[in-house]
């Protein structure tokens, strides 16, 4: 009986503390909404309007057919026509489309022959939006307007796929550096979101506040330890996916650097402005759980940024790993240029002074 | 330059309805050691970090060594060392790391920092303890390091909030001596306290209560006005002869010390012995007249203004 009611105590202490505590309290609430509608939006399998270009080089009437009737399946969505496959090629790179559908000049022959029709060129590096496009390579064709069906099928399909980047369709070519988009998220943020909290807790601050440094010295001495860390995160995980699961590189060093320190900067800031928010460590840790569940789900890791809807797009933009995993997929997987991916780029840059600047504002050297 | 080290007019902080600090005048002189005295919750702590530039005042002006606080505070760090009540250091850092982090902080040059932070450690006996974890060491031990960090860029003025109060008092009489040498050296010392032999050491106090000023000047005058004013009685069943002294309209307070009640008078008794032996009219009890503690200077001021 008396062990009863000393539980209860415990149990009610416990509720009264947990019910003060307001962060914690808004968290129960939030995490499971929030986390449902990102995942009711995010689990979307079923890829639609993936970003293509078309290239048409026969100019017949036949061609506009075939793209229109490509068109009205919903898989693709037409952004653009370039001139050349080689123009089509270097957008593929770039990230602006995933594919590319190539009709050649001899189009009537090949149709007239029973022959493929036309080649898509595919960024076969997400395995799902590979898979979608292959999907497409035997759809069945109606040569003219409102004419019979050609006569293609499995055996003699009406298009021929060129899957580039990741030819054998392998999922870790696409998960192994997209994994040090969602590693960086929650270690950057977690061990910069603790830090002036920790401080704070310890009573450390109420002396480095009575001296002469700057805030903004202080924020910067603390996030420079942490580049290291992250570089050195990165360096393990592309190290071992390379070596252990065969990822191949097809970048350069140096762009891999950039992109990854831009998203380290992002990364460490955001987690900066988490520590001049929350109270207490527990209140951080809670924070960066929720940034990170996004991240993993509408980053593009786990499911195509192309095939969501577009308020989950809207939330994806936001976030700095989506731009990171357009970066690291772009120069790691297809070769890239950060020039050729400046927009998310320039994002990242951003976003990181922007960050720094309201942690910065934030942090008074006061304790009003 | 002026010859004050503080002045404060009509200084303020509310916390909402809390007056932390209400209205309160001071004058700290340069070169003293100055005590707030008072007990817990008296807003030694809030007055402290409203002359550190920490808190803003809700009202009043306040300058410190000719600055103008909170307007440029910024300035004020480099001229003043604090000493937080609750130890600040970083216990994951051993003594001599701590030490040559906030000489870095306080922008010391390189080889005058090693120096300085030689002489500290000799000077405040850690030199054997300057590879020890912060964490690891005892509380005077501990208050000895804060006290060397506070003094590493040599301010000229120091804040000490309530230094010594995880202290044996072996540690907090060394720690006094270190605190007469700074000031012999020129450093003008702010201290908090709640006991009343550490704020006897001090050159002035101020008696702070519901962060109201009490009473403030030397020990010794602070004393001196309450003679005339404190009888001791001695004889037995003190515990009942307090409450019916306390029923008398001229006794202030009444308490026990060991064998004796100490019995402190209100400003306007004539003579105190004839009042008291009329008024308990106990044959058994001896009485006379004592030497005012700086206790008894506390309860005057802090009860006066009850009366009033």
């Amino acid at each position: 009986m008396s062990s009863l009611h000393r539980i209860w105590a415990v149990t009610a202490k416990e509720l009264k503390q947990l019910s003060r505590d307001r962060v914690t309290f808004g968290m129960v609430v939030m995490i499971p909404l929030i986390q449902l509608l990102l995942f009711g939006y995010a689990i979307n399998t079923e890829v639609r309007n993936i970003p293509i270009a078309v290239v048409d080089l026969s100019g017949s009437a036949l061609a506009r057919a075939l793209t229109e009737q490509v068109r009205v399946t919903q898989v693709v969505d037409i952004r653009t026509h370039y001139h050349t496959p080689r123009e089509a090629e270097a957008a593929i790179v770039a990230g602006t489309v995933r594919a590319a559908l190539v009709f050649p000049e001899n189009l009537a022959q090949r149709a007239a022959g029973g022959e493929p029709l036309a080649q898509w060129l595919v960024d076969g590096s997400d395995t799902i939006v590979g898979s979608a496009l292959l999907a497409l390579r035997t759809m069945p064709v109606h040569l003219a307007a409102g004419g019979p069906r050609g006569a293609y099928s499995a055996a003699s399909p009406s298009f021929e796929v060129a899957l580039f980047f990741n030819p054998e369709r392998r999922s870790e070519v696409n998960v192994v550096p997209g994994l040090t988009a969602i590693i960086l998220t929650m270690t950057m943020i977690l061990f910069t979101s603790a830090a002036l909290v920790r401080e704070r807790e310890r009573g450390n601050l109420e002396l480095l506040i009575t001296t002469p440094v700057h805030s903004l010295e202080i924020m910067i001495g603390k996030l420079v330890p942490y580049v290291f860390v992250g570089l050195i995160q990165i360096t393990i995980i592309l190290g071992l996916g390379m070596t252990i699961f065969q990822v191949p590189f097809n970048g350069t060093l140096g762009n891999l650097v950039a992109v990854t320190l831009a998203f380290i900067g992002a990364s460490l800031t955001l987690g900066l402005l988490i520590s001049t928010i929350a109270k207490t460590q527990m209140q951080a840790m809670q924070m960066t759980v929720f940034i990170l569940m996004p991240s993993i789900l509408l980053s593009g890791f786990m499911f195509p940024y192309d095939a969501m809807p577009r308020p989950a797009q809207y939330i994806a933009e936001v976030l700095p790993a989506t731009h990171f995993m357009r970066l690291i997929r772009g120069v790691f997987l297809r070769g890239a240029e950060v020039s050729q991916l400046q927009g998310d780029m320039i994002w990242l840059l951003g976003f990181t002074a922007i960050m720094l600047a309201i942690a910065t504002l934030r942090f008074r050297k006061t304790l009003d | 330059m002026n010859d004050a080290a503080v002045e404060a007019r009509g200084l303020s902080r509310h916390f909402g309805d809390i007056r932390a600090v209400d209205k309160v005048d001071l004058q700290i002189p340069r070169g003293e050691i100055y005590g707030f005295l008072g007990p817990n919750g008296s807003g030694k702590t809030t007055m402290i970090r409203v002359l550190c530039g920490l808190l803003t005042p809700t009202a009043g002006e306040v300058r410190v060594l000719d600055l103008e606080i909170p307007r440029q505070a910024e300035a004020l760090r480099r001229k003043i060392g604090y000493m937080t009540q609750k130890f600040s250091l970083y216990d994951d850092l051993t003594v001599a790391e701590n030490m040559r982090f906030m000489a870095r902080i306080y922008g010391l040059q390189r080889s005058a920092a090693k120096q300085r932070i030689e002489d500290l450690l000799g000077h405040y006996a850690l030199t054997s303890m300057r590879d020890r974890f912060a964490a690891d060491m005892s509380g005077g031990q501990r208050q000895r390091l804060a006290l060397a960090v506070a003094t590493l860029h040599q301010p000229t003025l120091l804040f000490l909030d309530e230094p010594t109060s995880a202290v044996d008092p072996e540690n907090r009489r060394d720690f006094w001596e270190k605190l007469f040498d700074l000031s012999d050296a020129g450093t003008t010392i702010l201290v908090s306290t709640h006991y009343m032999d550490e704020a006897e050491r001090c050159h002035q106090l101020a008696i702070l209560e519901n962060g109201r000023l009490r009473n403030q000047g030397s020990p010794d005058e602070l004393m001196t006005q309450l003679d005339s004013r404190v009888v001791e009685i001695s004889g037995s069943d003190l515990r009942r002869v307090k409450d019916r002294a306390l029923s008398l309209p001229l006794v202030q307070s009444a308490a026990q010390q060991g064998l004796h009640l100490r019995i402190l008078m209100s400003p306007d008794t004539s003579d105190p012995l004839s009042y008291l032996r009329q008024g308990l009219a106990n044959d058994s009890l001896s009485f006379s007249m004592a030497r005012p503690s700086l206790e008894d200077v506390f309860v005057a001021a802090t009860q006066e203004q009850h009366s009033s």
